[in-house]
């Protein structure tokens, strides 16, 4: 497998770390417990697209949310990790 | 009844008469409209649920359904390791029951698993690890787990040929579990699946789970390819796919799906008589009855539902076989294949009940649930037929994550890729 990192350009596999599920996201401070016992613990787990977060660790070191086949492998596509989170804060104050 | 009892008698009947006389071990099951009680996935752990169910528990009206062959599952893609080296309070009897259910396998199956109890012998390689290692041998023997500290003189009897004075990684030791060992995987599968056969159990391949009928919270039966099937009790042991399966019931499971991958060399004489693991990385290896090297070491890394692996861990596994016996660095590799496992957020296994009436659930099993199959299989069929846990099993519960009772063997915090 290889990453198409947005600054490196196309990197093996073996540059990158893996971080896990991309849209899990940490629950508001005074949510309940059980919101924070979800959000360490459970996963969707889909066979299909996985939106997933991984770091250039031996490149750039940039974060990236790459959107991957977990059935295949295919990569759809690569964001730095800071543009899906600016988005998703301007979506959350609009 | 559909198999004789093997005996050295039939062995010798038949070897009179060109092999002729021997049976399909188990049948090729149609689904009926209904059972008892459904196991979902057909591979050991689903397998010997049914045999315990049936055996132990008087449930005989059973059903195994399978999406694809039995065995084809990671029942036939492990690395065959046994052992009950665990060090937490529970696991250790858990895995202890297995172990003994191993030794008085083959009796109760009348079936040749190959269980070799050639001992497991993990490598340490500094003082800390020394430490470690002789805490946890001293957890098992305090639970009546035979465990022995190594030092090198006894080591280099038992494994010469390993890179002792290696400059980065010397070799100080280990920890063997002399009771440890491997079992053929597939004579494993197959074993339960005849027994389980014997006493009635319908095993249904080419069978995939798409569905499930809940009426006001209780479990009705299963949607499959080949029809619906009804159900008083419904149990998962779908080990890789359990996420997506439990998903079909409205679960979502503290659980990732990752691809482990392991290797076989080419057939050499006799070389390594134990399993023996490193200790400064992540690499295990033994030798099979036909002379193949079986080795492996750490997952790829990343959610995986392709049966298959990735090039970078086959060189990381390789560096590893090397650092630690570079003798074998000249013989050919032969094949290499992945499968693909649960891995818990706390590297342990469930055994439960679930939110739906009925529904019970045996998931988790990361690396190392092959050694597990007996146990796993007793504490499941405890809990379907009698709905309380086995008494090695308590620990295993799907509310422990919430709970705050995760059991962590590694202790370092929620993450799937623990063993
Ligand atoms: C490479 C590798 C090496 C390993 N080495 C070891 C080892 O040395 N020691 C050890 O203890 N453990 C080891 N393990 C782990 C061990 O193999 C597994 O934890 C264990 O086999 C899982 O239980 P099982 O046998 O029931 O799984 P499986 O054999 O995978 O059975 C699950 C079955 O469920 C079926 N299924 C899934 N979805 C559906 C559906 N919708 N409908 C019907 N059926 C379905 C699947 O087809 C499959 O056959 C290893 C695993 C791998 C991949
Ligand atoms: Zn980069």
């Amino acid at each position: 497998m290889r990453i198409a990192c947005p600054h490196c350009g196309l990197r093996g596999v073996d540059e990158f770390a893996y971080f896990g599920d991309a849209s899990v996201t940490r629950p508001a401070a005074d949510a309940a417990e059980t919101a924070f016992a979800d959000y360490v613990y459970l996963r969707d787990n889909p066979a299909g697209a996985h939106r997933e977060l991984w770091s250039h660790a031996l490149g750039c070191q940039s974060w990236l949310v790459v959107t991957r086949d977990t059935r295949s492998h295919a990569i759809e596509t690569v964001e730095a990790a800071r543009d899906v989170a600016l988005a998703r804060t301007s979506e959350a104050q609009s | 009844m559909s198999t004789d009892r093997y005996s050295i008698f039939s062995v010798l009947r038949e070897s009179l008469r060109g092999h002729s006389g021997w049976k399909p071990a188990w049948r090729d099951a149609e689904p009926k409209a209904a059972y008892d009680v459904v196991i979902v996935g057909g591979g050991g752990h689903g397998l010997a649920t049914a045999h315990y169910l049936a055996s132990r528990y008087g449930i005989r009206n059973v059903a195994v359904v399978e999406k694809g062959w039995i065995g084809g599952g990671n029942v036939g893609r492990n690395t065959t390791i046994v052992r009950s080296n665990y060090l937490l309070p529970g696991n250790i009897p858990f895995y202890e029951h297995s172990m003994k259910l191993w030794e008085g396998l083959e009796q109760d199956l009348n079936y040749n698993a190959m269980v070799s109890q050639r001992g497991v012998v993990n490598l340490f390689h500094s003082d800390g690890q020394r430490d470690a290692y002789a805490r946890r041998g001293n957890a098992m023997r305090l639970h009546g787990v035979d465990a022995e500290l190594l030092d090198v003189a006894e080591l280099k009897r038992i494994l010469p040929m390993l890179d002792f004075d290696n400059a980065r990684f010397p070799i100080k030791g280990a920890l063997r579990q002399k009771r440890g060992g491997t079992v053929r995987h597939d004579a494993v599968a197959w074993g339960y699946a005849r027994a389980a056969d014997g006493r009635g159990v319908d095993i249904i391949q080419n069978c995939e789970v798409t569905g499930f009928r809940i009426e006001d919270g209780r479990i009705r039966g299963v949607e499959t390819t080949r029809g619906f099937i009804g159900a008083g009790k419904v149990g998962l042991a779908c080990a890789g796919n359990s996420s997506r399966v439990a998903q079909m019931a409205g679960l979502r499971l503290p659980i990732e799906s990752h691809v482990l991958q392991a290797f076989v060399s080419e057939g050499i004489k006799p070389f390594i008589d134990t399993v023996c693991t490193f200790g400064a990385g992540h690499f295990y290896i033994s030798q099979s009855d036909k002379g193949g090297l079986v080795f492996g070491g750490d997952l790829d890394g990343y959610n995986s539902y392709a049966q298959r692996g990735s090039l970078p861990t086959v060189e990381d596994v390789c560096e590893g076989g090397m650092a630690l016996m570079p003798s074998i660095g000249r013989v050919k590799m032969l094949r290499s294949w992945g499968g693909i496992m649960d891995m818990s957020m706390d590297g342990s296994p469930i055994i439960d009940t679930t939110p739906v009436d009925g529904l019970y659930l045996n998931a988790g099993w990361c690396y190392g649930g092959f050694k597990a199959t007996p146990a796993s299989g007793d504490c499941f069929a405890h809990l379907i037929a009698r709905d309380a846990p086995h008494l090695v099993a308590t620990a295993y519960r799907l509310d422990r994550f919430a709970r705050g009772r995760t059991i962590d063997e590694k202790g370092v915090g929620a993450q799937p890729n623990l063993h």
